[in-house]
């Protein structure tokens, strides 16, 4: 790791020296040990705070989508292999445009300090480089090389194995159990705010004319504020899980999510962020899509 | 106190809100009107465009106001007045379902139809099976109980069993249980 962070900052400095991006979106130190935070330098001086460890959990690409990061220019941006999945969502919705951003993508052997549960399962140690084919994000530099092995491709049983717990239970505790976990948000949005996909200018919650989402902090306006993220995020999240880290109330937001990837894999054979030239799900439609529960 | 109770129950009555395109399911409830056909009044009709501007957040709102159920009809698969409306919409449901299931609401609850416009019969039909259904399921009472908990006035819980003013807003002096008593000792 020590000799990737050195690669990294004079790539950094070499890319801003030379013009190629404005701004460089990477992670440098954070408030404490064993934290970073986002470090957005624009000067090549700044090149050498740039950080790269065990615990660089934050998903960087929520920066793209941000105007006072894009507006400086073209961006550098350090990826992960996970992050990287957020990248694709983000060109395949046409929010991001190739050409404006230069991707750094970081061989992890995964994150945390213990080992991020999602981490465990990761298949993509190493982001794709250049070689990458059509279908797959290629990354504009590769650094390191994971030692880790790539997990196995597991089946959807043990992908989902949480999800299915909740599901095993019987409505009403399923009911009981998402009322307690929403009761506890306190509607700090936090989980909109650290998401790369949760791109819009002005949020369903923000809109008040009609008021769609009650946004006082009690259990009906959480509940429907929740059950909408998620389904706003159907098909979309690429499950880097950077809304239940950032959540103060731990609430299990990954748990919802995760319901939402299932499904959309089971009806629609459809996995986020893999493929910069698919159609995210809920963009297009099969004339053969499930149709037995129309009466 | 207890008598009182046991008329509550007795004069409950299902309230559901249907979301209809304008173009075949509208249409097809206006054919079984002007065919004379009965089905089951508890159920509200708000017309859209089409289906797909039917949005998820529309039918959480229903349940919001104190709906019992939510019904859902477009046109047929293939029929879309605008092509490709209904079938964008079928992709949301399919997903919007699942995700309602998993935070614990029984899918009787939030039912999907196709009814064209020559369906006069097939949506009395289907409002009949849907009304009976709730009516099995009693009013939705964990919604209501986390609406009060919040502190949220349930608009259409209130506007009593048979229609309120139709605008789903209280109006002061109209007790609903009072109401439908009167209405039982006219009859």
């Amino acid at each position: 790791m020590a000799e990737a962070v050195e690669e990294l900052r004079a790539l950094a400095r070499d890319l801003l020296a030379k013009g190629t991006v404005q701004v460089f979106v990477g992670y440098g130190k954070g408030a404490s040990p064993g934290r970073t935070a986002p470090l957005i330098i624009t000067s090549a001086d700044r090149a050498a705070e740039l950080v790269w460890d065990k615990h660089c959990l934050n998903n960087l690409a929520v920066y793209l989508t941000r105007s006072e990061v894009t507006k400086r220019g073209k961006v550098g941006i350090v990826v992960k292999g996970c992050d990287a999945r957020a990248v694709t969502g983000l060109l395949q919705e046409g929010q991001v445009a190739r050409e404006n951003v230069v991707i750094v993508g970081m061989s992890c052997d995964g994150m945390g300090e213990p080992l991020l549960e999602a981490c465990g399962r990761c298949d993509v140690h190493t982001p794709a480089g250049k070689d990458a084919d059509a279908h797959h994000l290629a990354c504009d530099y590769v650094i390191g090389k994971a030692a880790v092995p790539d997990a196995q491709k597991e089946d959807e049983g043990a992908e989902y194995a949480d999800v299915a717990r909740i599901e095993a239970l019987p409505l009403a505790e399923r009911w009981a159990f998402w009322q307690e976990q929403f009761g506890r948000c306190v509607r700090c949005y936090a989980c909109r705010q650290v998401c790369p996909l949760c791109y819009c200018k002005r949020c369903a919650v923000e809109k008040n004319e009609p008021q769609w989402l009650a946004t006082s902090a009690h259990t009906a306006g959480n509940f429907a504020w929740h059950v909408i993220r998620a389904m706003h995020l159907a098909g979309r999240c690429v499950g880097c899980g950077a809304c239940e880290r950032a959540c103060p109330q731990h609430i299990p937001l990954s748990l919802l999510n995760k319901k939402m990837a299932k499904a959309v894999l089971q009806h629609f054979k459809y996995r986020a962020g893999n493929d910069p030239t698919a159609a995210p799900a809920v963009k297009t439609f099969e004339l053969s899509d499930e149709n037995d529960y129309f009466r | 106190m207890e008598k009182k109770a046991e008329t509550e129950k007795a004069v409950w009555q299902p309230k559901i809100i249907a979301f209809v395109c304008n173009w075949c399911t509208y249409a097809g409830a206006d054919l079984a009107g002007t065919s004379r056909l009965k089905y089951d009044a508890h159920i509200r009709v708000l017309r859209l465009p089409c289906t797909g501007r039917i949005d998820p957040l529309f039918i959480l709102k229903a349940f919001e106001r104190g709906a019992d159920g939510v019904l859902v009809s477009g046109c047929h698969p293939g029929d879309c007045h605008y092509n490709t409306g209904n079938y964008h919409a079928r992709r949301r449901w399919t997903l919007f379902r699942e995700l309602l299931e998993f935070v614990g609401i029984d899918l009787q609850r939030l039912q999907f139809a196709w009814v064209s416009a020559a369906e006069g019969a097939k949506w009395a039909e289907v409002v009949n099976a849907m009304v009976a259904h709730v009516r099995e399921l009693g009013p939705f009472e964990g919604y209501h109980t986390m609406l009060a908990r919040s502190g949220q006035t349930l608009w259409l819980a209130k506007a009593g069993a048979n229609g309120g003013n139709g605008s789903g807003h209280d109006v002061p002096g109209t007790q609903p249980v009072e109401r439908s008593k009167e209405k039982q000792e006219t009859e």
